[in-house]
């Protein structure tokens, strides 16, 4: 018998690696070093998990490495994305990712890519050259376009995601196991018109009128069409009416208008809204809010500090800030009316005063302080009015930006899960592929949770080409409707191709030529019915992406009425379904809701834990203990990526 | 840090976590003061995500060279002859990790951890001993057991592709959010002495058999005198000695502690990186628990094997035997 001494490192670290699949015969170990060293490997994504990764993979012998990644990097990545520094921030993270590993591991081969996973260049043909993919991304139109591709290529693929202290892996092998939309991710939440514009009972109603709507209205594209003025009655005034009073006039003093918009938001409208018994008869009143009974008659002269900002006219837009000039210093403290109010109107005016260039220009932006102020500002009154607690600017903007919270050790551990089974997949050894969770508190002892992953699901429409069912008003929805909600929001197709029969409906590319464009675009303002050939109830449409290879049969079910609070889109995509035993309902983190299933179900990984054992007893019903700082009402916009969603469905052999 | 409230910058740079655990524990973290020893592939993991986390200071003991093998699975130490010859591991990671995080105070103590005192230990709020001798982690876990303040005492290792973390909190009070309601709790730690010496029989079947493995390594390795991972194939036969002797001493069948296991450990002496990531992440979790009082902490083992793929919790006490 050989004498391992342990200076000997090659030979040991052969021996370690093998030790993970029990493999006890030399041989095999060679096999084994030899896989991990002739593969090649891209990476999607350099945040979070992405520097981890790379990190682990170069450290356990992987020496070609591609990566992709669009973003640069920000302050707040810094916490947990450790192989960037202060000085790299505005860079690309895929390229200082790649810079920063080579510096402990010089001799392997990685390649940055800066740019989106989904342009055409990472076509079927760029990930047939890999021997595993694996993802760190952070959403979930992302993970299903790369899915798909790791689909067409015949790619195994190693999805992660995490969430604070939660944290999963998942293997997905073409054939052999569920592809990542074998079971339905819940989608970001969406409201209804009406619940923003007239009838808000949670926080994030408020965020979302005063960023989508407010502030969208004061300083973005004043040509998009805005709900802000939407009247619950019929009898709205005229729209010129309501237009005057959002325009300012160049010499209108900014205090004056300031206070114009804030009677008019939380004051008349209000009172407008007050005025259809209808709409209140089952619902609490709001009341309305007007400046006058706030704020002091005029802030100039109150407050001298106000002066100064006319003074310093050097600040760029990046530093100036409302908090600071009203003495305003913990972002985490809870401001009262008056407080929200004196922070609206000197936002306002600071946009004016020093950002005037940007009117008419702008989008929100979580990282634009001022922005922010005026949103948690704007949203705090309106919450202020109905009756709905009131939130400090920190938790405002982590619902309005929807801020994932992160934390660097769950990154850490994900990326060894990853790599243990990116090994796996190189070795082939199927029996061994896991789904590994990772636990905020122990199930059955477990803080890591191994379960070995499903067969696919018989009717996945993208892993196994099930058709679909659409229900739709064929003579009032357009083209155009079923194209962005269907098509690119629900079924996640980037480039799509709409067919029906022979007659081809729609299409995007660059070879098109004019004359076709134009019909395309005619297409789009149709109702279905209206269409050159026309699509009513019984009708097939084909729906495909070729660059994500995917192909779809839908079949359209004309229905007259839609529920607008429970179907706010007007349609209704359904079809492909889940294993019966759990009744079609998915279990997600406690911060997201389906947008279609209403049930908000409080914790992942421990229903996950209940439905899938079903030979063994129900395990302790565990109570989600998280200090959240948002308030445990609150729907958060967040969208949460690795909801734990869960069939009984048949394990892999 | 100076003042009670934290400053702009750290509420920047820690958004993401503070929205994770809040602008309190963040508070406590930043004052809490971290002593590590022994510093290979999975103790480098460890620091890493303290020292991001925004730790007080973080003070490094390891004196030995930097050499071929500690190059392997530790990302702290770059690969450059001249950058690292005749300096100490400790040395080496000291200058990495002040890069992560400036606003850590991290530092180099030299010398030998057995042979402090116990007042040495009080300037601590957590000490982690890393692929330890028995000898010294029982010593180490006395000295800080015997202090007024409490320190809580880690141990971790790692071989091959498994790991162990052992938690001692003392008599600790921590909150936990029932439903609604913020609860009061309290858990009672054994000791270092207490936990490796609880009688194998009345210990559940169920509990990782690397409980049990770990415990005759340790007993190898403390008899023959040979520092961690210095063993190999040859020393089988005397590693299944021991654990024959200690099975009998605790009148148990030879199969709770399985051949294959213990020959894993003593010729898979190198870590396994994805194995480091998983038990250092692991045990920074625990780590931050502790000192922002926050969460309910583990106790009192942690076992991670890559093999099966299940990070485990044992709780392991006398109160078996009661």
């Amino acid at each position: 018998m050989k004498s391992f001494h342990f200076s000997n490192l090659t030979n040991l670290r052969c021996i370690a690696y093998c030790s993970v699949l029990s493999l006890p015969p030399p041989m095999d170990q060679q096999q084994q070093q030899s896989a991990i060293q002739g593969a090649k490997v891209l990476m999607v994504g350099a945040g979070g998990i992405g520097c981890e990764l790379l990190k682990t993979l170069a450290l356990s012998g992987f020496h070609d490495i591609h990566i992709i990644d669009m973003d640069t990097i920000e302050v707040s990545n810094l916490n947990r994305q450790f192989l960037f520094r202060r000085s790299h921030v505005g860079q690309s993270k895929a390229k200082v990712a790649r810079d920063a590993v080579l510096r402990f591991r010089p001799h392997i081969n990685i390649r940055s890519y800066h740019a989106n996973v989904k342009n055409p260049e990472f076509d079927v043909d760029f990930f047939k050259q890999f021997d595993v993919v694996l993802n760190g991304l952070d959403n979930l139109d992302a993970r299903r376009h790369v899915n798909r591709l790791c689909l067409a290529a015949d790619v195994p693929l190693v999805e992660s995601g995490t969430t604070g202290f939660l944290g999963q892996v998942t293997v997905h092998v073409k054939g052999k196991t569920e592809c990542y939309e074998c079971q339905t991710k819940p989608t970001p939440k969406t409201y209804p018109v009406c619940t923003i514009t007239s009838t808000p009972t949670k926080f994030v109603h408020c965020i979302v009128w005063a960023k989508e709507l407010l502030f969208a209205k004061l300083f973005g594209d004043k040509n998009q069409d805005n709900d802000l003025n939407v009247r619950a009655n019929k009898a709205a005034s005229s729209s010129k009416e309501t237009e005057d009073v959002f325009e300012r006039a160049d010499d209108e003093d900014i205090e004056q208008y300031g206070r114009k918009i804030y009677d008019h938001v939380f004051g008349y409208n209000i009172e407008a809204a007050l005025s259809n018994e209808e709409t209140w008869k089952n619902r609490r009143r709001p009341r309305p809010i007007y400046s006058k009974d706030v704020l002091p008659e005029s802030l100039t002269q109150k407050n001298g500090s106000t002066q100064n900002c006319s003074a310093t006219d050097g600040d760029d837009s990046t530093t100036v800030s409302a908090m600071p000039l009203l003495g305003l210093k913990n972002p985490q403290e809870l401001w009262g009316l008056t407080q929200n109010s004196l922070v609206f109107i000197e936002a306002l005016k600071l946009f004016f005063a020093k950002r005037k260039k940007e009117i008419g220009h702008l989008t929100f932006d979580k990282d634009d302080q001022l922005a922010v102020e005026f949103v948690t500002a704007a949203a705090n009154i309106r919450a202020e009015s109905f009756g709905i607690p009131l939130h400090s600017l920190f938790e405002a903007k982590g619902i309005a930006g929807n801020i994932v919270h992160a934390v660097a050790t769950t990154n850490a551990i994900v990326a060894g899960l990853i790599v243990i089974e990116a090994i796996k997949v190189l070795k082939k050894d199927a029996d061994k592929y896991r789904m590994t969770y990772c636990l905020e508190h122990p199930s059955r002892k477990m803080l890591l949770m191994p379960v070995e992953p499903f067969e696919p699901n018989p009717s996945c429409y993208v892993c196994s080409k099930t058709p679909l069912v659409l229900e739709i008003n064929t003579q009032k929805s357009k083209l155009r409707d079923l194209v962005d909600k269907i098509v690119k929001a629900k079924l996640g197709m980037n480039l799509p191709l709409i067919m029906h029969g022979a007659s081809l409906l729609y299409e995007v590319g660059d070879d098109l030529d004019d004359i076709m464009v134009a019909n395309y675009n005619a297409n789009l303002e149709k109702s279905l019915s209206e269409l050159p050939s026309p699509v009513i109830n019984g009708s097939i449409l084909t729906v495909e992406d070729l660059q994500q290879e995917l192909s779809c049969k839908i079949n359209v079910k004309h229905r007259e009425e839609f529920d607008e609070e429970k179907e706010p889109e007007g349609m209704v995509l359904s079809g492909w379904t889940q294993s019966p035993a759990t009744n079609g309902e998915s279990a997600s983190t406690s911060n997201n809701e389906s947008a279609v299933d209403v049930t908000e179900s409080s914790s992942g990984p421990e229903i996950a834990s209940k439905k899938r054992k079903l030979s063994e007893t129900q395990p302790e019903n565990h109570k989600r203990e998280t200090e959240n700082v948002e308030s445990e009402d609150d729907d958060d916009l967040v969208e949460i990526e690795n909801p734990m969603t869960v069939s009984k469905k048949k394990r892999v052999a | 840090m100076d003042g009670e409230e934290l400053t702009e910058q750290e509420t920047a740079l820690y958004d993401r976590q503070i929205r994770v655990w809040g602008a309190n524990a963040q508070r406590r973290l930043t004052k809490s003061h971290i002593l590590v020893s022994g510093i290979k592939g999975t103790v480098a993991e460890f620091c890493k995500n303290i020292v991001l986390a925004g730790v007080g200071s973080v003070t490094l003991m390891d004196d030995s060279l930097v050499n071929e093998e500690a190059l392997n699975a530790n990302f702290l130490i770059p690969p450059d002859e001249n950058a690292y010859r005749g300096k100490t591991v400790a040395e080496i990671c000291c200058d990495s990790l002040k890069d992560f995080n400036p606003m850590v105070l991290v530092s180099v103590e030299k010398g030998d951890l057995s042979a402090r005192s116990t007042e040495f230990f009080e300037k601590f709020d957590v000490v982690v001993i890393g692929y330890g001798s028995l000898a010294t982690k029982k010593a180490v876990n006395e000295k800080c057991r015997k202090l007024s303040k409490r320190v809580a005492f880690y141990t971790v290792d790692c071989r091959d592709s498994c790991g162990e973390i052992f938690v001692d909190l003392q008599d600790y009070k921590y909150t936990k959010k029932k439903l609604e309601e913020k609860v009061e709790c309290e858990l009672n730690f054994p000791s270092f002495q207490e936990a490796v010496s609880v009688p194998w029989k009345p210990i559940p079947r169920r509990t990782a058999k690397l409980y049990f493995a770990m415990r005759v390594i340790e007993v190898f390795e403390e008899n023959e005198g040979r520092k961690h991972g210095e063993c190999s194939l040859l020393d089988l036969p005397t590693v299944l000695e021991i654990k024959k002797k200690l099975c009998e001493a605790n009148s148990v069948s030879e199969s709770l502690v399985p051949d294959s296991l213990l020959e894993r450990l003593i010729t898979g002496t190198i870590e396994f990186p994805p194995a480091c990531a998983i038990v250092g992440g692991i045990l920074a979790q625990e780590v931050i628990k502790a000192v922002s009082g926050k969460g309910e902490p583990l106790k009192n083992f942690f076992y991670y094997d890559a093999q099966d793929g299940k990070g485990v919790m044992e709780d392991i006490s006398n109160s078996f035997t009661s």
